[in-house]
């Protein structure tokens, strides 16, 4: 940790916090029956401690492939991607909690694999619970519990990972309304209460407004950062916010743009 | 806009309601089946078929429509049961061969689990042996008895290799199916939790692939208690004591027709006692704490 700290200061003439993840000119290509394709095209982002960060595109801009390559579920074609604090923790589109598990024990194993101690796995998990205000959802079986509360689990048990990093890959995507808008308020109370960095991916750019400190848009194949915006809208935000919905209206247009592209040939 | 009633900054202890609320309307409700229904749904039907078998078969008899040589009265092969257990070897004879069935099906379970899972995951073994494998299931295993006694000569060895040669393939190619039917989100989920390598055998792949490796379980139970009938059928001798096989085996010997019959019955009662005694309930017990048991 200490040399890629060094080595991070060295890089860099501001004298920054080394980022909870950084992705240098990263691109990634899959060769299938129809030749070579590239997927990401020299994909630079940092992640700074604590920051919210959402990845927003169209289908086919690969951001759910960057964030397997963050995740180090692949590796990336050319480029780097380092994450000084260690292995990040991955929640994605569905629950994916072991359904052989009670809720409880899903988060155990997580806290079992990172190597706490048999006599904190309990009082963790159950702390854990409670954070997520599942309190008493500790014997429930996975499929005693509706969709909310599976990702809710989920979320606990990411969170057992104890990384300083999130990934999440559309995590809210397959819920109603009602229950993604109660879980876009727990994750942003969540994320403030401690001091994790989160890289959300999604494809509803209002939901990337309502979360994210940064929204970064990625063009569709190849996969690039088409631009940044900061929201400065402060929090807690809600998503028919007036700001919101302003800013949503201009990241729309552009992501218009760039679908449109694909047509004009 | 059905969320417009709650004022515009949504409170912390606002969003703790509305969440308690969405949890308690979304909370599913698991309702055991009630003893009485199981008994109408479940016991009752399959006794009422029995029964008619029964008296179809003792109708048939009476009115002799049947040859009596040919189709026993099914009060003789009562007046068998009763003999051989006022003799008190009925018993003996059972347990002769449920205890070789099942002491060879865990030789299986010890031998094809571990080959099984080597087929499901290295590549070069499954390329291998994977084939043959599953081709092996399709043998008979009745096959397998001349070669088992050129072998071992009448002995219990000779027995449970050819249960081993019938229950092992069929027990490691559960497991095989077990392992490539694992959703690949839970080995994902189970990599970025860092179960990977043996560690991701142990907590994801195993207990994910456990339907599968039971449903095989189940087949190789079958094929052990098959096997060894032909085994018991064909090779009796007086030095492997009385089995249920070699109870058939003696009937027909001394046209002793009701007592062919019993050994058939006694065979199929066994084999079914067993899969409803062990097998099953384990069985529901796994997929009913996954939520895979369909209520009825």
């Amino acid at each position: 940790m200490a040399t890629t700290l060094a080595k991070a200061a060295e890089g860099t003439t501001a004298v920054a916090a080394e980022p909870a993840a950084r992705i240098e000119h990263v691109s990634k290509s899959f060769t299938g029956p129809a030749g070579t394709q590239l997927v990401l095209d020299d994909i630079s982002l940092d992640v700074a401690p604590g920051e919210f960060v959402t990845l927003l595109g169209a289908s086919g801009c690969g951001k759910s492939t960057l964030l397997n390559l963050v995740a180090g579920l692949d590796a990336p074609s050319a480029g780097s991607i380092r994450t000084p604090g260690g292995r990040p923790a991955l929640m994605f589109q569905e629950h994916a909690l072991f359904p052989w598990l009670t809720a409880g024990k899903n988060i155990e194993l997580a806290l079992r694999l990172r190597g706490v101690p048999k006599a904190e796995r309990r009082p963790e998990a159950e702390r854990l619970l409670e954070l997520v205000r599942l309190g008493g959802a500790y014997g429930k079986r996975v499929h005693e519990l509706s969709g909310g509360m599976r990702q809710r689990v989920a979320l606990a048990r990411a969170l057992a990972q104890a990384s300083d990093l999130l990934l999440m890959d559309e995590p809210f995507a397959a819920l109603d309304a009602i229950t993604r808008d109660v879980l876009h308020g727990e994750l942003t109370r969540i994320w403030e209460e401690t001091n994790l960095s989160v890289l959300f991916v999604t494809h509803n750019v209002r939901e990337a407004v309502r979360l994210a400190q940064r929204v970064v848009l990625l063009s569709s194949r190849p996969g690039r950062v088409a631009e940044e915006w900061t929201v400065d809208i402060p929090q807690p935000r809600r998503i028919e916010d007036a700001a919101v919905a302003e800013l949503s209206l201009e990241i729309t247009e552009h992501l218009r743009g760039e679908i449109r592209r694909h047509g004009q040939h | 806009m059905a969320s417009t009633d709650t004022a515009p900054q949504a409170k912390a202890d606002d969003l703790a309601g509305l969440e308690a609320g969405l949890d308690a309307l979304d909370a599913v409700e698991i309702r055991r089946t009630p003893v009485r229904e199981v008994l109408v749904k479940k016991v009752l039907p399959p006794a009422l078929a029995v029964t008619l078998v029964l008296a179809v078969w003792q109708v048939l008899v009476s009115a002799n429509i049947t040859d009596p040589t040919k189709l026993p009265a099914p009060s003789a092969v009562w007046d068998g049961l009763a003999d051989l257990w006022l003799k008190g070897t009925l018993f003996d004879i059972i347990w002769t061969s449920v205890s070789r069935g099942l002491f060879g099906f865990l030789l299986a379970l010890a031998i094809g689990t571990p080959l099984g899972l080597l087929v499901a995951r290295v590549k070069f073994v499954r390329a291998a042996i994977g084939p043959v494998l599953s081709g092996l299931q399709s043998l008979p295993s009745v096959a397998w008895v001349p070669p088992a006694v050129l072998w071992f000569g009448l002995n219990d060895a000779m027995m449970y290799t050819v249960i081993l040669l019938g229950a092992v393939p069929s027990i490691a190619n559960g497991l095989v199916s077990g392992v490539d039917q694992v959703p690949p989100l839970f080995l994902r989920a189970g990599r970025t939790l860092g179960a990977t390598g043996l560690k991701g055998t142990w907590y994801v792949v195993m207990p994910a692939a456990l339907p599968g490796y039971l449903a095989g379980l189940k087949q190789g139970w079958a094929f052990s208690w098959r096997s060894l009938m032909a085994a018991e059928i064909i090779a009796s001798s007086p030095d492997l004591g009385l089995g249920l096989g070699q109870l058939l085996e003696n009937g027909r010997n001394n046209i002793d027709l009701p007592g062919v019959f019993l050994a058939i019955i006694l065979i199929l009662v066994v084999g079914i006692a067993i899969d409803l005694l062990v097998f099953s309930p384990v069985e529901r017990w796994v997929l009913r704490n996954r939520g895979l048991l369909a209520q009825s």
